[in-house]
């Protein structure tokens, strides 16, 4: 039997681009101010772990 | 001429073509904007003023960046709440003019989608508060978090008419959040702005309630107005501004305001009576309610002013003018 599929429409694709966007642009933020705020937390502290 | 086999392909089409739009099936044309107002930002910009206020009363210089991270947190924390509420409130919001046109009754964010940006949301902002401040200021968040979404929203809303006094202690909590996230403690100080906050709550929505009493009584939800009476809610109103105003005089009692802002808070207390007044004096039958409009208007202002004043003398006082 062949499987069906949903055509996504131009809009639909146009607002997933939008979505994807957005989300990989708030996860390289949040990314950002864990790493800055664990400098700020911390302090040089941070590098000077045991490996 | 459409044959009976042709009508019955039609028909399977129709379904299959319904199912395909059912929320679970369909792709989502929603922006990122639509995910915005999700997280209510107008309730959004007074938690993170009242969260500000309270770091900075707190005793202590925190790390600028720190408090900046932290302000952040509690913002998202508090939008992660406000798309849990519209995830679970879709079906009232949609019979509600106010509140009919939000993402999800709208079509445009499934529930799904809803309740799953508010989740993600509020681990995030609770992880990072926690590890970026310390855990005190993190579990508050997430008390906050919980009593709003869970307490509130799925709870009081529905079955008391009491929802937004108790409810309301979810949005009296962000300067608590704030000074914990400074001090890692919960203060006398704290509680007061607390209190503050507690006592506006039930005022600022009972006015909103009456003008607006249609639409509460469409969706189902009992209100004060609409449970005991335009009359009774007027009374409370106007005790509830009554406790306000003298609460509005805790910190220069307790200690942590000076009598700048306790002139500016006797003022704004008086005409929070004199509104609140004018709402008891109201008659029954008023159709356009204004004075119950005014009263919301002005209880927005109230807040934004009295904190501003706390805030404003506290600067003050670091900068070397008095205190």
């Amino acid at each position: 039997m062949e499987r069906e599929f949903i055509k996504p429409t131009e809009a639909q694709l146009k607002a997933r681009r939008r979505r994807s966007v957005a989300i990989a642009l708030a996860l390289v933020a949040f990314v950002i101010i864990v790493y800055v705020g664990s400098l700020a937390k911390l302090g040089p502290a941070l590098f000077e772990r045991a490996m | 001429m459409r044959g009976p086999i042709n009508g019955l392909k039609a028909e399977m089409a129709l379904v299959e073509q319904e199912h395909m739009n059912e929320a679970g099936y369909r792709l989502s044309e929603a922006s990122p904007g639509d995910f915005i107002a999700l997280l209510k930002p107008r309730v959004m910009s007074l938690v993170v003023f009242t969260a500000f206020v309270g770091m900075a009363m707190a005793p202590g210089v925190p790390n600028p960046l720190l408090a900046m991270i932290a302000i952040a947190a509690i913002a998202v924390g508090a939008g992660a709440s406000g798309a849990l509420n519209m995830w679970y409130d879709a079906d009232i919001d949609a019979v509600m003019g106010r509140t009919k046109s939000r993402p999800v009754p709208a079509g445009l964010v499934t529930p799904g989608e809803a309740l799953a940006f508010g989740l993600v949301l509020s681990a995030l902002s609770v992880v990072t508060l926690g590890l970026l401040a310390n855990l005190v200021a993190g579990a508050l968040l997430a008390f906050t978090i919980f009593f709003y979404a869970v307490v509130y929203t799925i709870w009081l809303k529905r079955s008391t008419p009491q929802n937004i006094v108790i409810g309301g202690a979810a949005g009296a909590l962000p300067p608590v959040v704030g000074w914990a996230a400074v001090t890692g403690t919960v203060s006398i100080e704290s509680l007061i702005l607390f209190l503050i906050i507690f006592l506006w709550t039930p005022p600022h929505f009972w006015a909103l309630a009456l003008f607006k009493s249609a639409d509460y009584e469409r969706a189902g939800i009992p209100m004060l107005p609409n449970v005991a009476g335009h009359a009774a809610t007027k009374t409370q109103i106007f005790v509830y501004a009554v406790l306000l105003a003298l609460s509005g005089l805790l910190p220069v009692w307790a200690g942590f305001a000076g009598l700048a802002y306790g002139a500016v808070a006797t003022v704004l207390g008086a005409g929070f009576l004199w509104y609140a007044w004018r709402v008891l004096r109201m008659p029954e039958g008023d159709q356009a309610m204004k004075p119950a409009k005014s009263l919301f208007a002005y209880s927005l202002l109230y807040l934004f002013v009295l904190f501003t004043a706390l805030l404003a003398e506290r600067l003050a006082a670091g900068l070397g003018f008095g205190g």
